[in-house]
């Protein structure tokens, strides 16, 4: 596409955008953030709180960033005295009836009224305390989310989320003037699939999520860059970590995957990376039980149980783990007649609406395709029945496998089940939440998850534990970080050749 | 004054000519009085043609703004590539008009047969009039009416509906207006994109005033110079108006007369003057939503678009609200910031808060806890409510505060300084 590109100025900063864009995109790319609360890039412009307000030179009055396509020469200000007064004036009038409850407020922190007040708004109101302030209770909207209508600012993005992008229409604007407020519809819930996204939209703090209400605040909060495991779409994901305790997950802008959003099943799948019940040592048998150990003589046991060893070698890996780790767990198995498999936990398949090619998938697993481009199948029933006879078996991180072989069991795991006490070796590794990696979603896109908060005792991330044991018995090096790992990946398998972790970024191949 | 009544003798009555006549309601009684003769005549010519009459006749719209209706025809796309759409607004609700009413209640037919004519001006094959909720005698003496012209087949191909309003101020903003038609609630549109593009079920639509249609079919019938010379001052004001009159005057009412009348002769001939022993204090000129005149600025002031801003306010919908000598004008402005406060739609904050507190800080300075720096604040505020929202319905609840603060600071600064009794507000 040939678009010609429209130059103009903000603030002084000459920028050349395609046709169409709005002001408050091309200022973005002039690194001016216009400030503004109804306005969001995944939703239809509303232009109602009026807090983009900015000076067009040439125009007649302030126009409002948000709905106000971009000219050739156009000039923009968004700091000159009658912008910054017009939207002081919305602050104001936004602040009259706010509670002004920040202490007690989940959002304070990470809360839009208070940013742009901060930054541009009047010290000290005139609305006389002998006014009244609009009251009206909490309400429960649904299974995630309270509605706090003294704080909202009737921005309306919860509505329109509800009506464009999920379609289900259970929330409008109730009442005029100075009355109203959001409402929901008498025999509506807001339980969509993807309904937990209002709780993101809201830029003040009227919609809460009940799950992460009271957990936190959010200048506590530590943030990763991470992808959803609820499912195979691979969502792009915040992780908030709190003293290294995963307490919320949020969506993570991503046009070609997710857009702004994430289902409330990914939105809520994130208590198991902090279970307590964590194998924090490796552990080898001696004597007919499971002694700790340390790394040095675990993967020495393990070397001496493979090496030279041949004949038949299963691997029933989780498609939860990484492709790096995968890609090793198999290259450990060169010398041996191998044959790995995965299964997947199969959901409802609920799809956003408003959005193409995004839904919780009904695969239930954020690396299937991972594993099947590293060979791995998924007829687990015969992996099974081949695992009976096989000298060798690895379980890579699926605790709830009842698996029985005649041969040795090596346990790679994050906890440690009743059934994987028969191991000759137990190997603790790390979660997703704890290493670096890739998963491939279901368009065969690679992307990287990162660490969020360390692994507990000495677990290790699957791929170094592989990598290690692949070095002492194969040689070819020892592999120090993830970024190593995948470019031994991207190097021996034909899916990733090219791809690299600098390449892949944030947002998956470019 | 109700209807039958002899019009004054300075009033020039071409709208209102049958006002009171029962019989122009019915298809036949207005066949008799020369009916549907226009849109007859302009079913048989060129779109344009019509559009270039108009334009020559000068009129202009008569719901507020004074738009120039020719060119506001001329505005929708020649090559008809969607449907079209007309809209009558019929949501007569600005505080102090009550001049469409009467069109509807006494010439149903002179408003239908002018929207026909617009609708064929603008190849329009849909005529929706939306007309205000409470208006429940117009909307029965309209629903009579399109029921015997659609059944005499005076339309044509053209379709007219009634649509009736559920009590919203703002659904008499156009395009409040057609999001009501569109079942949705009544909130104004950004604009772009303007009615003309995308209007109605965002297809090409162009809307009128009641008042503005009414008069299409004498332009067409009369001829464009005829209306044109009916004109007392400006050239770019032309025809006759229908001046609706309430307050303190002796026969308050509706009166048409040329545009360029002077409101004193309106005011003071046809309505008969202030009550006995008063004298004039203040006048809205042009409904609620325009600048409160003073005494001289009203007594000097020639009712025309260009006249009425020359004092400093707008001809708008034509609703002549007057005030004399016994009026509170604090508590006359704060019970139009109620309104506007009561009908705001909640779509722009400044509209939705500012509407809400300039009515608080009214009702406390009447109260008698005002406070000298209230008068700044409110001014400040009315800045803050002025040009910068979707509608104009925050402009209107901001003008007569600042024209009041401005013409009648006194009258705040005794509520302030204790010099005069409270009162309630309640």
């Amino acid at each position: 596409m040939a678009d010609e590109l429209v130059n103009l100025t903000i603030d002084g900063v000459p920028v050349g955008v395609p046709k169409g864009t709005l002001v408050i995109e091309a200022a973005k790319q002039a690194g001016v953030l216009v400030p503004h609360y109804c306005y969001h890039p995944g939703l239809p412009v509303a232009g109602v709180c009026r807090m983009c307000l900015v000076d067009i030179e040439k125009a007649p009055k302030l126009q409002i960033a948000c709905a106000t396509q971009v000219a050739e020469g156009m000039v923009v200000r968004t700091q000159s005295p009658q912008a910054k007064s017009g939207r002081m004036g919305v602050l104001e009038l936004l602040l009259i009836n706010h509670p002004l409850d920040c202490p007690i407020c989940d959002q304070a922190g990470e809360c839009e009224l208070q940013d742009f007040t901060f930054q541009e708004g009047r010290p000290a109101t005139r609305y006389s305390p002998d006014y009244a302030k609009r009251f009206n209770p909490v309400e429960d909207f649904g299974p995630d989310v309270l509605y706090v209508p003294n704080r909202c600012i009737l921005c309306t993005r919860c509505v329109r989320f509800m009506e464009d992008v999920a379609q289900e229409p259970v929330l409008n604007v109730s009442e005029r003037g100075d009355r109203a407020f959001i409402g929901i519809h008498s025999e509506g819930r807001l339980d969509h699939p993807w309904a937990g996204n209002v709780v993101d939209l809201c830029p003040v703090g009227s919609l809460l999520s009940k799950d992460f209400l009271h957990k936190a605040r959010a200048w506590e909060l530590d943030k990763a860059a991470s992808i959803c495991t609820g499912c195979s779409q691979g969502c792009n994901v915040t992780l908030d970590t709190r003293e290294n305790v995963v307490v919320r997950v949020r969506p993570r802008p991503n046009l070609d995957v997710n857009r702004y959003f994430i289902c409330d099943h990914g939105r809520m799948n994130y208590r198991w990376m902090n279970r307590g019940d964590r194998i924090e040592a490796p552990l080898v048998r001696r004597d007919g039980e499971l002694h700790a150990t340390d790394w040095d003589e675990a993967l020495d046991v393990v070397a001496s149980r493979l090496r030279g060893a041949g004949g038949a070698a299963v691997a029933l890996v989780s498609p939860r783990v990484s492709t790096e780790a995968l890609f090793f767990a198999r290259e450990l198995f060169r010398g041996h007649e191998w044959s790995g498999a995965f299964q997947v936990v199969m959901g409802e398949e609920a799809p956003l609406a408003g959005v193409p090619n995004l839904a919780l998938r009904a695969e239930r697993a954020p690396n299937g395709r991972g594993a099947e481009l590293l060979g791995y199948h998924r007829d687990y029933a015969s992996a099974l029945a081949a695992a009976e006879t096989a000298a060798v078996v690895l379980v890579l991180d699926e605790p709830d496998i009842a698996v029985r072989t005649a041969g040795k069991l090596v346990y790679v795991g994050t906890v440690l089940p009743e059934r994987a006490r028969d191991a000759e070796v137990v190997l603790p590794i790390a979660n997703v939440a704890e290493e670096e990696g890739t998963f491939v979603n279901r368009d065969g896109r690679v992307q990287r998850y990162f660490q969020a908060k360390p692994a507990p005792g000495m677990a290790r991330p699957a791929w170094w534990v592989f990598a290690e044991l692949v070095a002492t018995l194969q040689g070819g090096g020892h592999v120090a970080t993830a970024a190593d790992a995948f470019d031994r990946l991207a190097a021996s398998i034909e899916a990733f050749r090219g791809l690299s972790y600098p390449q892949l970024g944030f947002a998956g191949p470019r | 004054m109700g209807y039958p009544h002899k019009p004054h003798p300075k009033e020039t009555v071409v709208l209102s000519k049958h006002f009171g006549e029962a019989d122009a309601r019915t298809h036949k009684g207005w066949v008799k009085r020369g009916g549907y003769e226009s849109l007859a005549q302009a079913l048989t010519m060129e779109p344009a043609r019509v559009i270039d009459i108009v334009k020559e006749s000068g009129l202009r719209g008569r719901g507020g703004a004074g738009f120039p209706t020719g060119l506001k025809w001329s505005f929708m796309p020649k090559e008809k590539k969607k449907p079209h759409y007309l809209c009558v607004n019929a949501d007569e609700s600005e505080p102090g008009t009550f001049k469409d009413r009467e069109i509807m209640r006494w010439t149903p037919h002179a408003l239908l047969e002018g929207a026909a004519i617009a609708a064929h001006a603008i190849q329009a094959e849909v005529v929706y009039i939306y007309i205000r909720g409470e208006f429940t005698e117009p909307w029965a003496v309209m629903e009579k009416a399109l029921a015997e012209a659609t059944a005499a087949g005076v339309f044509g191909v053209i379709k007219l509906y009634l649509h009736r309003g559920a009590g919203a101020y703002i659904c008499g903003e156009e395009t409040a207006l057609m999001n009501s038609i569109e079942g949705k609630r009544g909130n104004p549109r950004i604009k772009p994109p303007f009615p003309a593009a995308a209007g109605v079920f965002g297809m090409p639509t162009t809307i009128n005033n009641v008042e503005t249609l009414a008069a299409v079919p004498l332009v067409l019938k009369k001829g464009a110079a005829w209306y044109k010379g009916l004109s007392l001052s400006s050239p770019k004001s032309t025809g006759t108006k229908l001046f609706s009159v309430c307050g303190h005057v002796q026969k308050p009412g509706n009166y048409e007369v040329t545009m360029g009348f002077p409101l004193k002769d309106l005011l003071y001939d046809l309505c008969g003057g202030m009550p006995p022993g008063r004298t004039l204090k203040a006048c809205i000129p042009g409904g609620s939503s325009v600048p409160i005149l003073n005494r001289e600025e009203t007594e000097g002031c020639l009712l025309d678009y260009e006249g009425v801003v020359e004092k400093g306010s707008m001809l708008g919908s034509g609703g002549v609200i007057v005030f004399d000598d016994s009026t509170d004008m604090v508590y006359q402005i704060m019970r139009l910031a109620r309104f506007y406060a009561h009908e705001s739609c909640a779509q722009c904050t400044q509209c939705r808060e500012g509407t809400a507190w300039t009515t608080k800080i009214l009702e406390r300075i009447l109260s008698g806890q005002g406070k000298t720096a209230d008068l700044d604040l409110l001014l400040d505020l009315a800045d803050n409510m002025t040009g910068k929202t979707i509608c104009v319905l925050s402009d209107s609840c901001a003008a007569p505060v600042v024209s009041g603060i401005k013409k009648f600071k006194k009258e705040f600064e005794d509520y302030i300084a204790g010099r005069r009794k409270p009162v309630s507000v309640a």
